[in-house]
């Protein structure tokens, strides 16, 4: 069995899949449940970043003037009234609220500009690094997965354990270098940073294909750990449902192998996969931030990077707070796909 | 990083000797023919330039960070530029006198100028913009802090009135250091918050176009150019990398055509240097006058035996300290002012002999001898991050050897800068004080003790109190005689070098690296700070 097969015959599950998620009374209700769920929540964790922040020595006042390379006593205070950094604590925090209640994230004192626009200007890039990068490595590692399953014992299934472990093992910024040397040093077929060749004036098709071109290293570099996990989850699952009764009696109906393997094992087996995939697109930001050192790359966890090395509260709290909504609604879609996947889990 | 080295293999390498061989003999017998037209400037071309770290504002009228003044001067220019003996050369100004008494400062401002907005310049923009330094800009309110006037007679002269002299202040008018900005669009406006900060509008030879932040900034010609025929090039992407390695695999690939600081880790420069295609480069970091010096804590009873301090002196051997961690990019520099403001800087001054014999005899004498465990008493080091941990790591290990414990302790920038200069528990701290581009600025700040400010960055922490160094400093600011200013400074060296006031340790080198086929990148004392109106890229 090949990886194309697998693809071509989950169309139909797809399908069923996205049919089942037009919502219904029952749906609804459960997203519902969830919004209200969310609010104390993320308000919680707002509270919680603003006084853990706070715990970390220096100020975006210390860091500017540290940088300037030369301050005075003056220059300090007028950083510091300008950061609103010389009020109560306490006065800061509502003051954050205020503005949150507001539907505003606040203003950055060290780049001059409203963090929502500066936070929105870099969303778009970290998401579509995470998204390719999470969903290129659902597909290769499923897929990986479901042939070690498939081949368990054999030379196939131990050259792609052995390939998984090392993807699992090898740091990502390590991974990211040598994908530079390799393909933008030796090659020289890749870009080795950005997210676009700038100052060229592209359109269209060109467009498309420089960013494209821009987004090989860095997708692989951030996907290749989870690929791993992804290969691992799979195998283990097919091999423990692949004993299921229920198996058996596909194979006895005389459905085709892989009819069994995919309609009936691979979907059995998925459920921890999607677990880990809703827990993991909130830790991919953790890795975001190492690729988008390594290449360049304009997103958020670079921001995020430079918002702690600057002490910039203000866009670290609206990152942080923008990353808890996420991993909240992650969490509720997760929930409303297992039970697709398994009619048997309740929608709370 | 050499993990992967490219196989020559024997058959290609002999077919490319036979294709070099006719192309070898034609350039030998061109050279004639070839000189003046690479001497010829060629119009046209991209420059893709690096700058380490993104920068926060895009003009230094308020703010002076690395990064910002790489980008500030291409688009806002300066009254003068310096050449390499720190010599003012005409910009927008194109004369200017002192007078005797170093009070009064009059320029005469080039005609015909307009910003790129296409507002005329005048002597009003330049008034406004050095109230504005002396108001707001972190070494401005120093270097401008005796001007109560600036006079426009007419629209092309500007008269710099003081109350007290400051003969540091011509040195200080580089664009990087005191840019000019339009008075039309920060009038009535908080320079602080002014847009202008991120969309800059200046007089210089480039446009701004675009900053896409975390990203790049786009900087267009300007074709209505004072400098008629200038800029050559057509366009500068400005890239912010941020990743060192990152960098290196830029310069190699050829994405980048420039780049300083150095841009890439000293241990990978050797590999760079050695490619065919780049080129480098250590002038044009004059202006910055670099350091690293070991300053003390006079605060420790210990430290304030200057037995301990020569001790520690004897301790350190600076060669190996510059070959070791800086890879032997820079100078052994032992004197308080750095050997690039050669103006100042007193070349007698050698560093304290290593020898741990004396070291060990004067710890012996101050009364520290040596426990049963080997050591006398121990340490608390720090070490500016921009030093990186080498550096502290050099030390703590050669002090160890004399019985001293350190305790070394490396922060991220920020940490660093709150425990050193507000919560000041170091004993020793590893400083990267630059003197910038005169020592009353760059200098007078770590040793005067009424600069003695807790909470105030690159004050003095050290908490060094000498009556004698306070006349002196004092003295040095406001003396407009140049050769008796220089005494002074030359008096303090001797002085601050005697007393082991702190010990100055090493200039590391800045290295620029580029492109062979980039000219004309470093022409000043400020380097890859300048306009770059006068580059351009060989075809």
């Amino acid at each position: 069995m090949s990886a194309p097969l697998i693809l071509s015959k989950s169309a139909p599950l797809i399908a069923a899949m996205s049919a089942r998620l037009i919502p219904s009374p029952r749906v609804l209700k459960a997203l519902r449940r969830s919004l209200l769920q969310a609010i104390p929540t993320v308000l919680i964790i707002v509270i919680l970043n603003f006084f853990l922040l706070r715990l970390a020595p220096g100020n975006a006042a210390d860091v500017l003037a540290g940088e300037a390379g030369a301050a005075t006593a003056e220059t300090m205070a007028a950083l510091r009234a300008r950061f609103g950094l010389d009020l109560p604590l306490m006065e800061q925090l509502f003051a954050y609220l205020g503005n949150l209640a507001q539907f505003s994230l606040g203003q950055s004192p060290r780049y001059n500009m409203p963090v929502a626009e500066l936070i929105g200007q870099r969303l778009p890039n970290t998401l579509i690094l995470m998204l390719l990068a999470l969903g290129g490595a659902l597909a290769v590692g499923i897929a990986a997965g479901a042939v070690m399953a498939a081949f368990a014992g054999r030379w196939t299934d131990r050259a792609l354990s052995v390939l998984a472990l090392l993807f699992y093992s090898i740091p990502g910024f390590w991974i990211g270098l040598m994908l530079i040397v390799l393909f933008s040093v030796k090659l020289g077929w890749l870009p080795s940073g950005g997210a676009e060749t700038i100052g060229a004036v592209h359109s269209g098709w060109d467009a498309a294909l420089d960013r494209a071109r821009h987004l090989v290293l860095p997708t692989v570099s951030l996907a290749l750990f989870y690929v791993a996990i992804y290969a691992r989850l799979t195998r283990g699952a097919m091999l423990e449902v692949k004993a299921q009764d229920y198996i058996r009696t596909a194979r006895a109906k005389g459905l085709s192998p892989a009819a069994v393997t995919i309609r009936h094992t691979l979907r059995n087996a998925l459920l921890p996969v999607t677990t880990m995939a809703g827990v993991h697109l909130g830790g991919l930001m953790g890795g975001a931030v190492v690729v988008e050192t390594v290449y360049s790359w304009p997103g958020l966890g670079r921001l995020a990077y430079e918002a702690v090395m600057g002490r910039d509260f203000n866009v670290l709290l609206g990152i942080l707070l923008l990353s808890s909504l996420i991993v909240v609604a992650v969490n509720a879609l997760i929930d409303l796909l297992q039970a697709t996947l398994d009619p048997r889990i309740e929608v709370r | 990083m050499i993990l992967f080295r490219r196989s020559a293999r024997p058959g290609r390498k002999l077919r490319a000797l036979a294709l070099g061989l006719p192309a070898l003999l034609a350039t030998a017998l061109l050279p004639l023919a070839a000189t003046p037209a690479s001497a010829e400037p060629t119009r046209g071309g991209v420059l893709r330039f690096l700058v380490e770290h993104e920068p926060t504002t895009l003009v230094t009228i308020a703010h002076t960070a690395g990064p910002s003044t790489r980008v500030s001067p291409k688009v806002t220019e300066g009254l003068v530029t310096y050449d390499f003996d720190f010599k003012p050369q005409p910009a927008l100004a194109t004369d200017w006198s002192v007078s005797p008494d170093g009070l009064l400062y009059t320029f005469k401002l080039r005609p015909g100028v307009t910003w790129h907005d296409g507002k005329p310049f005048t002597a009003a923009d330049v008034a406004y913009s050095i109230k504005l330094l002396r108001d707001h800009h972190p070494r401005g309110r120093g270097t401008f802090a005796f001007v109560t006037e600036v006079d426009t007679p007419d629209p092309l002269t500007a008269i710099i009135r003081l109350s007290k002299p400051a003969p540091y202040l011509l040195a200080a008018l580089d664009a990087s250091e005191s840019p000019i900005v339009p008075k039309h669009v920060y009038e009535g406006t908080d320079p602080l918050t002014n847009k202008n900060a991120s969309a800059p509008i200046g007089t210089g030879p480039f446009v701004f176009k675009e900053w896409v932040k975390g990203s790049h900034v786009l900087l267009e010609r300007n074709p209505n150019y004072w400098d008629s025929g200038k800029p050559y090039l057509d366009r500068i992407v400005v890239r912010f990398i941020a990743d060192l390695s990152a960098r290196s695999a830029a310069f190699e690939t050829g994405e980048l055509d420039l780049g300083g600081g150095p841009p890439v880790a000293r241990s990978d420069l050797a590999r760079l240097q050695a490619l065919p295609h780049l080129g480098s480069d250590t002038r044009g970091y004059e202006y910055n006058g670099s350091m690293t010096q070991l300053y003390f804590n006079f605060d420790n009873p210990i430290l304030k035996d200057k037995r301990v301090r020569l001790a520690i002196g004897h301790a350190l051997d600076l060669n190996r300290l510059l070959n070791v961690v800086y890879f032997g990019y820079g100078k052994v520099a032992p004197s308080a002012i750095s050997p690039y403001l050669t103006n100042f800087s007193d070349p007698s001054i050698k560093p304290y002999a290593f020898d741990l014999g004396k070291a060990n005899k004067l710890l012996d004498e101050a009364g520290f001898p040596k426990k049963a465990d080997g050591t006398r008493f121990s340490l608390r080091l720090y070490c500016n991050p921009f030093n990186g941990q080498a550096a502290g790591d050099f030390v703590k290990q050669a002090l160890a050897k004399v019985g001293i414990a350190v305790d070394f302790q490396f922060f991220d920038f920020s940490t660093y800068i709150q425990k050193a200069y507000t919560s000041r528990d170091f004993d020793l701290t590893l400083e990267s004080l630059s003197n910038t581009f005169d020592p009353t600025p760059g200098v007078q700040r770590v040793f005067w003790s009424k600069n003695f400010k807790i909470g105030l960055p690159f004050s003095n922490a050290s908490h060094y109190e000498n009556s004698e160094v306070d006349r002196l400093l004092e003295a040095a600011a406001v003396e407009p005689d140049t050769a008796k200013r220089r005494a002074l400074w030359t008096d303090f060296q001797r002085f601050i070098y005697d007393d082991v006031a702190a010990i100055h340790l090493i200039a590391p080198d800045g290295v620029t690296l580029f492109s062979k086929k980039v000219k004309n990148h470093t022409l000043g004392v400020a380097g890859i700070n300048a306009s770059f109106a006068d580059v351009y890229i060989e075809k």
